[in-house]
């Protein structure tokens, strides 16, 4: 991992405080993740500028933004950033194009280049151009924001809760478009939510924020599988595992896929051999046996060890495994672990009963 | 219809009006941009002193400037001083009078639009490498046009509608500082009921038409001078 984002901030509301110290990769997508009051908005204006931390230092690839001890702070003009906010936040009184231009010909560039196509195509704005954002739909809005900072080719990416505002039919409108972007372009995100779907599709790097301080920062299946983390209790806990398509069994409506260690079946992927494609397994729909039982429905029994475990307040408990080179939640009663005696350390098998593709 | 006297009149006021609009933009805008973004303690007070002319007699007002701009005043002797004379009972004197006393009616409309764009479209330009003063003329000033619509038109027209100051400044004199309040009210002192109508009748249309227009143009209620 290169380090090439530091982010020192520390200030105080009295009522709120932000108080973190971080070092993020300089490429995919960052996730900020923290329920509301949490700072993880606080944390990203800080990196904008939009908002001055008393205390700070702030980095990227190099180019110091603010250094309160040497009295430096860039002011958000002169940052070479992008940021999308919550709401589309476009000029009214400019058309799209009027919109897109407007950063351009600050940095001098105008939109007669092949990456202004690019990014017209990527977000699907070819047929905009003449309008006024008045008249666009709230998930147009929102793409030709995205489009207005990309097409500056900013050296990082900021993006606010870019989804919050829409619908969910909205949100599954765009994000395809967040997913091409993180695929086709080459610029560090950071990218703030509350959503679990969206850390699950879109994060490569995930920091969880909670009352304005860093509770974990990493890879998102070494953070997503810290048990230790109330992410890993929650109801709604899941990995996520990478995986590629490798063969498709028409006649029973499956496709096989493999990941680091292993092969899974999953309902028919409409998708070419060899595609390379994220998929959520919920810990919820993780079951643990000792043996592999020939008297199964279940497809998917793959041989695990387990890693950690942990118990919560409510007779459940969080069990880690490792699946070839994947991790894996699992949530079981307390009951079932104490029957079948599990440790950490053991060899066991576990059978997945359904997993979700992200894209 | 109307005589000589009561075109020059006409002329006079439009020049006044006209001039003094411009001056109130070009002071206005900044002054109202900057009462609705500083954080300044003392704020209350610039805007209660900017308010001040909608509450005054006009011949407060008129009393306060003709003592100030007067021989033995701090502005008459600056003007003095720097070989302007004396400001009452000129054309610079009126212009000056009907800038302080129309100025509410011109900043507080531009205080309305500049609330009303908020902090979102400044932080989008500012993120898209726009300067302050940049985005001040490329994103404030186009997203506040009726603001500005507004304040023009109640400028001009309240200007032209003036009459306390304009006497107490600047007098009666016939084509320098005569403008038509006054002249109409020559027309009624002398009895000349049917001069004064034509007058009095046109600056009622014209008053009316603008504010048509104004209200036309806009659809919905212009802001108000008043918060």
């Amino acid at each position: 991992m290169t380090e090439a984002i530091i982010a020192q901030f520390k200030l105080d509301y009295g009522a709120f405080s932000l108080d973190v110290d971080l070092r993020l990769p300089s490429s995919g997508i960052t996730v900020l993740f923290g329920h509301s009051g949490s700072g993880k908005t606080t944390l990203l204006r800080c990196i904008a500028g939009l908002q001055h931390a008393p205390h700070g230092l702030l980095a990227i690839n190099g180019t110091t933004w603010q250094d309160s001890e040497n009295k430096l702070f860039l002011p958000t003009h002169k940052r070479s950033l992008g940021y999308v906010f919550q709401e589309a936040n476009l000029f009214a009184h400019l058309t799209v194009l009027g919109n897109l231009c407007y950063g351009l010909k600050r940095i001098g560039h105008t939109a007669n280049t092949a990456q202004f196509d690019q990014v017209i195509e990527l977000l699907g704005i070819a047929h905009l151009l003449d309008r006024m954002p008045e008249r666009l739909s709230g998930g147009e809005r929102q793409r030709v924001a995205i489009a207005r900072a990309l097409v500056l080719n900013p050296e990082l990416l900021l993006m606010d809760e870019p989804l919050a505002s829409l619908d969910s039919q909205r949100k599954q409108e765009i994000l395809p478009f967040l997913t091409r972007l993180h695929n086709e372009l080459n610029i560090p995100v950071l990218y703030v939510t509350h959503s679990q779907q969206e850390v699950a599709q879109l994060a490569d790097y995930l920091v969880l924020l909670a009352d304005g301080k860093v509770q974990a920062a990493g890879l998102l299946s070494d953070t997503l599988s810290r048990i230790d983390l109330p992410q890993a209790q929650d109801k709604q806990a899941a990995s996520v595992w990478q995986v590629t398509v490798i063969e498709h069994e028409t006649a029973y409506h499956l496709t096989r896929v493999a990941f680091a260690g292993g092969e899974l079946s999953l309902p028919a992927i409409d998708a070419e051999l060899n595609t390379a494609l994220r998929i959520q397994i919920y810990a919820r729909d993780v079951s643990i046996t000792l043996e592999i039982s020939k008297a199964t429905s279940i497809l998917n029994v793959l041989p695990a060890t387990i890693t950690d475990m942990i118990d919560d307040k409510e007779g459940q408990s969080v069990v880690r495994l490792q699946v070839g080179s994947q991790t894996l939640l699992a949530h079981i009663t307390r009951k079932s672990a104490q029957l079948l005696a599990l440790h950490t350390g053991m060899m066991v098998y576990v059978q997945i009963k359904g997993t979700s593709i992200l894209n | 219809m109307l005589s000589p006297a009561d075109i020059a009149a006409l002329w006079l006021t439009v020049q006044v009006a006209s001039l003094a609009t411009i001056i109130l933009l070009l002071l206005g805008t900044p002054l109202a941009w900057w009462l609705v973004r500083s954080q300044f303690r003392g704020k209350s007070i610039c805007n209660a002193l900017v308010a001040l002319p909608l509450v005054l007699p006009p011949s407060v007002l008129g009393f306060y400037l003709l003592v100030l701009m007067g021989p033995n005043g701090a502005v008459g002797k600056l003007t003095t001083e720097l070989g302007l004379g004396t400001l009452p009972f000129t054309f610079t004197g009126l212009v000056v009078a009907s800038v302080l006393y129309s100025l509410p009616f011109v900043v507080q409309p531009l205080q309305t639009a500049f609330t009303a764009i908020g902090n979102a479209p400044l932080e989008a330009a500012a993120t898209l490498r726009a300067s302050p003063l940049d985005t001040f003329f490329t994103v404030v000033i186009p997203l506040s046009r009726t603001g500005f619509l507004t304040a023009a038109i109640l400028g001009f027209t309240h200007t032209v509608g003036e009459f306390g100051v304009v006497l107490m400044v600047g007098g009666n004199i016939p084509e320098r500082t005569r403008v038509v309040s006054v002249q109409i009210y020559n027309h009624v002192e002398a009895m000349e009921y049917s001069q004064a109508h034509g007058l009095a009748g046109g600056l009622l249309v014209f008053s009316f038409l603008v504010l048509l227009l104004l209200y036309s143009t806009l659809k919905t209620n212009p802001v108000s001078p008043i918060k």
